[in-house]
């Protein structure tokens, strides 16, 4: 049982017109096996809650704290929160030129294991995940989401999520850019790695419609980079009729 | 046909110079006669002198267009000002060839030499006028394995060399010269590709720090010959290679390939000229290069020239650089002159960008340690190419020495002591 703790997470990024102040007191505890949707209309933050608490330079904390079972997370380096048990799959992956999905698979399990995988069940474990997420087995061969269609990247976001097994994992916008088939496809994933390792989820979205195959225990409305409201699963189906406009006519 | 350049994450302006980025598109080749890209030398590359003559060609200053990103005053002892000749013999050439392949020592006035075409600047007329002696190696048949031709510098006498590399008519085979020691060295290399032959060439210089290196390779493909001509520069203080390829029958086909790394104060510098003077050829040029440490520098130039006659032309050259730390800098000048509008395609792109963070952040996400994760990335960069020369003794050999260059490079860029877990 683990617990991931964000205290009044302030998260500053540097534009052309200066300083922009976008989270402004975020508080947030995920406790092992939970799923959190935390929603919001664009601009309000979430993905920018997503990348500073996987370390992505270009966010400056600037008040507040994350701790994962105590420890300091701010205090670790992009790639020790992921050995840690942090896990962000992104709206947007990176391509990686020359590096194959088997390749980096293996590595990336190796770094978070702290120990190579034992070749014979990996190879059948990365196989087997990856029929399950209808990926191709020749994705293996291919460089990491070069070429990749939106859905192709997604579904691989989620296959490096079962492989990894997270303790924590934010997914920031997973959902965006899949027709129905994919999205039932990555749900599915996302609910088998959640069942096998009891993983707590941050699941950023702007749609219900993901909340419909991952049912989230809580849902956050997201608004002008702090958490404007709390409640369960109903609270979606709300946000699904009435949109966000009674939040954001709120003065911030 | 796009000239794409790799928007880097925030230049520094002065390790950037001369990225070339241009829109092109040749595939609609509606094109003027005698139509010029990318940063274009004061004269087309036809009227280009070459001669066999060193008093032809003025001792550089550093001025001309073809010297400019070159410095000069190391290279001077191989421009020989006054006499035209280097006299040092500090270099020893040994050939280990399979069955298939001849080896001869021949004098300079064997009339084979000369054939694949003239010297195109003053230190390649220099090793021409320089070499009493000459190395011929004779692929005439298929040979089954690569012939090795090591060329060994045991000092910094100003010296010349001179080889010679035939593909009889339909042979086959690869041959792959070693250049390792110390050396101070002005050389021809020419490549005689016979009607229908299948000839790879691979250069490696791989010289110890010292060495002062200027080399003109001279290829000749005639008809239906394919060469795969490959240049790899990791080692020596100044560098310049100079591939000369020009087609002298219809339906060749050209790969002309390249990595360098350079590092701390070396200048590593790749001039290509590719002449389509006939109809219905081919070429491909593909250089990389990474670059990292103070004052590590490269240069790549490719020059090429469609004229008139060469209709059915096909051809694509590209360039990319990798700068892996601040104070490297990589010139990069691709030139296409067409003259006629009758081709089948002609396009370059060069594009040189700083290490990709975002490609680190996202391996790093994964757990991945920077160091690791930098090597992927660097790796990852050369894959392709790796895997495109196809000779396996020297892919093995790139790959140790691209790790070891790049454990330099992590050690001075890595800013805290690695988790062992």
């Amino acid at each position: 049982m683990s617990t991931l703790e964000i205290r009044d997470l302030h998260v500053s990024v540097e534009t052309k017109e200066g300083t922009k102040q976008i989270l402004r007191g975020v508080d947030l505890t995920v406790a092992s096996g939970e799923t959190h949707a935390i929603m919001g209309p664009n601009g309000s933050g979430k993905s920018t809650l997503a990348y500073s608490l996987a370390g992505h330079p270009k966010y400056q904390v600037t008040g507040g704290s994350v701790t994962l079972d105590g420890a300091d997370v701010l205090a670790m380096t992009v790639d020790e929160r992921a050995r840690a048990g942090l896990f962000l799959a992104m709206q947007y992956p990176v391509e990686v030129p020359g590096v194959s999905v088997s390749n980096f698979l293996r590595t990336a399990k190796t770094a978070v294991d702290g120990q190579a995988p034992p070749l014979r069940t990996w190879v059948k474990d990365v196989k087997a995940a990856m029929a399950q997420l209808r990926m191709d087995a020749e994705f293996a061969e291919r460089s990491v989401n070069e070429g990749f269609s939106g859905g192709e990247k997604k579904r691989h976001e989620i296959l490096q999520m079962e492989l990894l097994r997270p303790s924590f994992a934010i997914l920031d916008e997973t959902d965006s850019g899949l027709d129905v088939d994919a999205l039932r496809v990555v749900s599915d994933g996302i609910n088998r790695a959640r069942e096998a390792t009891g993983a707590g989820l941050l699941l950023i979205t702007h749609y219900t419609r993901i909340l419909r195959y991952v049912r989230p225990d809580y849902v956050h409305v997201f608004v002008a980079g702090r958490l404007a409201e709390e409640g369960g699963p109903e609270l979606a189906d709300r946000l699904e009729e009435e949109g966000y406009d009674r939040f954001e006519q709120v003065p911030a | 046909m796009t000239t794409q350049t790799q928007d880097p994450a925030a230049p520094d302006p002065t390790a950037l110079r001369d990225v070339v980025a241009l829109p092109l598109d040749h595939q609609q080749a509606t094109l003027d006669q005698a139509h010029r890209h990318g940063v274009v030398p004061e004269a087309s590359r036809a009227e280009r002198r070459t001669s066999f003559d060193p008093a032809d060609f003025p001792v550089p200053t550093g001025r001309e267009e073809e010297w400019r990103f070159t410095p000069t005053a190391p290279l001077a002892p191989l421009f020989a000002d006054g006499t035209g000749r280097v006299e040092g013999h500090d270099i020893t050439v040994a050939v280990v060839a399979p069955p298939g392949v001849d080896v001869e020592r021949v004098g300079h006035d064997d009339p084979r030499l000369g054939t694949a075409g003239a010297p195109g600047d003053r230190a390649a007329a220099v090793a021409w006028a320089s070499a009493d002696e000459a190395t011929v190696v004779t692929v005439k048949a298929s040979a089954a394995s690569a012939t090795t031709v090591t060329v060994r510098g045991t000092g910094t006498a100003p010296s010349a060399a001179h080889l010679l590399v035939r593909a009889a008519p339909g042979a086959s085979g690869t041959v792959v010269v070693d250049h390792t020691g110390t050396a101070t060295l002005a050389e021809t290399v020419e490549i005689v590709a016979e009607p229908g032959s299948h000839l790879t060439v691979v250069s490696l210089q791989t010289w110890d720090e010292a060495t002062v290196h200027a080399a003109n390779h001279r290829i000749a493909l005639a008809d239906d010959a394919v060469v795969k001509h490959v240049v790899v520069t990791l080692g020596g203080s100044v560098v310049r290679v100079a591939p000369d390829a020009r087609f002298t029958g219809p339906g060749g086909g050209l790969t002309m390939l390249g990595l360098y790394y350079a590092d701390t104060g070396q200048h590593l510098e790749h001039r290509l000229f590719v002449d389509h003077a006939v109809p219905q050829c081919r070429s491909r040029v593909t250089y990389k290069g990474a670059l990292q440490g103070e004052g590590a520098h490269s240069v790549w130039v490719g020059d090429v020239l469609i004229r008139a006659a060469a209709e059915g032309t096909d051809t694509y050259e590209q360039n990319r650089n990798l700068l892996l730390t601040d104070g490297a800098r990589a010139d990069s000048v691709p030139n296409l002159e067409i003259e006629t509008g009758l081709i089948e395609g002609a396009g370059h792109a060069s594009a040189t960008g700083r290490f990709d963070d975002e490609q680190l952040f996202y391996l790093r996400s994964r757990g991945i340690p920077e160091t690791e994760a930098r090597r992927l990335v660097v790796r990852g960069f050369f894959a392709e190419l790796l895997a495109e020369i196809g000779v396996p003794e020297v892919e093995a050999r790139l790959l140790a020495h691209i790790e070891a260059e790049l454990a330099t490079s992590l050690g001075r860029s890595a800013t805290g002591p690695e988790p062992t877990s």
